[in-house]
């Protein structure tokens, strides 16, 4: 994106100025380098959300974002349900509640090498990850309602996790306001053997060490010292997730047609917040977030039984557990007066600040922990919410390191086996079922994480708490 | 257009893979409406596997739409359905269009393939679905036709 189509407002805050039909601004957060990496579809996009009925505010985009369907991804909109506003299923992608999850393990980088071959194959050989892969969980019909409405809770009382896993799930691990009436017979089916699965892709489960510290009161709070060992997991909610949002993106064409949205493209297909459509949207999406719960909690029980196995006596507590694809329902200061607003976050993650009243209260004190992916080499982040966060865009900040190329670029200039080897030699060990999803994952495939994350902390998004690299990665 | 990782041809008729940031977007080109949406399907295979696929089993499928666009959409999307919930890839497609009455198209097909094999087939990612992002079904001057979008992976 060229920068002198926006208007710099600081180092890191970029705006699309509103013409023709835009109701509000687009406001970018990023360095200058990161806003030339992106792509003019993610101008032609955010300027799109604009355009929506009943949009508050500016249509904001992470430092990370990239040309994503519909919304870009990295994109964060709220709607005011009493000024027409929309919810939209490209405004939360087809991968819903699609999150991170950071496990204590107690361990050290020092107690991992004495064990890191025997644990990378065990947790290979237990952590169903790539297409086509089964954890054996089926769900009966009774069981999917059940895991509908309770999301982790549910998980919990099934026996796969523990009770104090939930507050520090976001919801307490259950969303609430979700109806399992509203989710097909076909999105029920895809999800019948998909329970506890990682998925392909870009998702993972890491086994990472503390590097760098950055904010030593915060890690603290968070539990993470030099050199300690966690384990995260990136996933979402599966089948059942993809279905509906490919079904809801079909029924919101008419539905924005019959409330007389005129829609810049197809691809912003949305509907307004109290139609019947957004209303089954809403039930629905919230029950794939409830999925999503329980799928990473399922996947963090068998993270704790492998790593019993391997080191017995050991016990994974919970950091936290943020998503990155939702809409949820959130109270915002804007002019000075709360309101209650719809706020898609599509490739961005919650991060509400210290004192928010939402977070539990050992973390309240600090801010919540947002965790950022980054790529199978070069590590991940562990930020806090910052208080500047709410003026600056509805408390969110970004999700991971972004793509920097496409998938077919990076098959052209890499090959799986030579990444496995290369990060073999400096101490991180892959496993995957798919040479090709390696080559398509390269991690010189993806953004500078650490340049996002300086970016999301120079905009006042999130501060930087800590740097984790990968020791062992199980990839999707 | 001419920038892609994979892709086949035959007769006239093809399908490719073309960049896009995060996910990929599906393209397929032949003689007639039909074909272009059989190369289309064929291409989210090759989204998943570079493996040859063999035709062993067939289901019939069907789907309709408001437009051809529209009908672009349904159909991959039914594809991605069979391929998930059976655990199947698809080799081959037998696609019949028809403009109804009433105005819009309905789409009967019968999809060729076999059970994914993990080892054999080394699955890369898997579609989670199709868009309306860079939706285009189009006829070329010479009387060919193009059907493409982004799929989400």
């Amino acid at each position: 994106m060229d920068p002198s189509r926006l208007t710099r407002v600081d180092e890191t805050t970029w705006r699309i100025e509103p013409t023709g039909l835009m109701r509000v601004p687009g406001i970018l957060y990023a360095d200058e380098a990161l806003i030339r990496g992106m792509d003019d579809k993610v101008y032609e996009q955010t300027a799109n959300v604009a355009t929506l009925p009943g949009i508050v505010q500016g249509a904001f985009v992470m430092p990370d974002a990239h040309w994503g369907y519909g919304f870009p991804i990295g994109g964060v909109a709220a709607f005011a349900p009493e000024e027409g506003g929309v919810i939209s299923a490209g405004g939360v992608g087809f991968d819903i509640s699609c999150g991170v999850r950071s496990m204590h393990t107690g361990l050290t980088v020092a107690d991992i090498r004495k064990a890191q071959v025997p644990l990378a194959d065990a947790l290979l050989a237990r952590i169903p990850a790539g297409l086509g892969s089964q954890s054996g969980i089926s769900l009966s019909r009774h069981d999917m309602e059940a895991m509908l409405h309770g999301g982790a809770v549910w998980a919990v009382k099934e026996g796969w996790g523990e009770s104090k896993d939930l507050e520090r799930i976001e919801e307490g691990g259950r969303m609430a306001g979700a109806d399992p009436g509203c989710v097909s017979a076909r999105a029920r089916q895809r999800q019948r053997r998909e329970m506890g699965t990682l998925g392909s892709g870009n998702h993972y489960l890491e086994v990472q060490a503390v590097e760098e510290i950055f904010d030593d009161r915060v890690a603290t709070a968070f539990g993470l010292a030099p050199d300690a060992v966690l384990v995260t997991i990136h996933c979402g909610s599966r089948g059942l997730g993809h279905q509906i949002g490919t079904e809801f993106l079909r029924d919101m064409l008419p539905a924005a047609s019959a409330a007389g949205i005129r829609l810049p493209d197809r691809e912003l297909a949305c509907a307004p917040i109290d139609s019947p459509v957004g209303q089954r949207y809403l039930g629905a999406m919230r029950s794939a977030i409830n999925c999503a719960l329980a799928n990473r909690e399922i996947l963090g029980h068998f993270a704790r039984e492998v790593f019993a196995a391997v080191f017995p006596g050991s016990t994974l507590d919970l950091l936290f557990d943020v998503s990155h694809n939702t809409c949820k329902v959130e109270t915002h200061v804007v002019d000075g007066q709360p309101r209650r607003l719809f706020v898609h976050r599509k490739g961005a993650t919650r991060a509400f600040g210290p004192g928010h009243a939402d977070l539990p209260e050992a973390l309240r004190r600090v801010g919540q922990p947002v965790l950022i992916g980054g790529s199978m080499g070069t590590g991940s982040h562990v930020l806090v919410g910052a208080g500047s966060g709410e003026e600056r865009a509805f408390s969110s900040a970004c999700h991971g390191a972004g793509r920097a190329m496409s998938r077919h670029a990076a098959l052209r200039r890499w090959q799986g086996r030579a990444v496995i080897d290369d990060l073999r030699r400096r101490g991180i060990l892959v496993r995957s079922a798919s040479l090709r999803g390696v080559a398509e994952e390269a991690p010189g495939a993806y953004k500078d994480v650490d340049q996002v994350v300086l970016a999301a902390e120079r905009a006042g998004l999130a501060r930087r708490v800590a740097r984790l690299r990968p020791l062992i990665c199980i990839k999707g | 257009m001419t920038d892609c990782h994979a892709k086949g041809s035959v007769q006239g008729a093809g399908w490719s893979l073309l960049p896009h940031d995060a996910d990929v977007l599906v393209n397929g080109w032949g003689a007639t409406l039909e074909a272009a949406f059989e190369q289309a399907a064929l291409a989210l295979t090759g989204v998943v596997t570079d493996a040859l696929v063999a035709p062993r089993q067939a289901l019939s499928v069907s789907c309709s739409a408001p437009d051809r666009e529209l009908l672009l959409v349904e159909w991959l999307n039914t594809v991605i359905y069979e391929m998930a919930v059976r655990g199947m890839l698809f080799c081959g497609f037998q696609v019949a269009i028809e403009s109804l009455p009433v105005g819009g198209y309905h789409l009967s097909a019968t999809l060729f393939g076999e059970p994914l094999d993990r080892v054999r087939h080394a699955p890369a990612c898997e579609a989670k679905g199709a868009t309306y992002t860079a939706l285009q079904v189009s006829r070329s001057a010479a009387g060919g036709w193009s059907a493409s979008c982004v799929v989400d992976v």
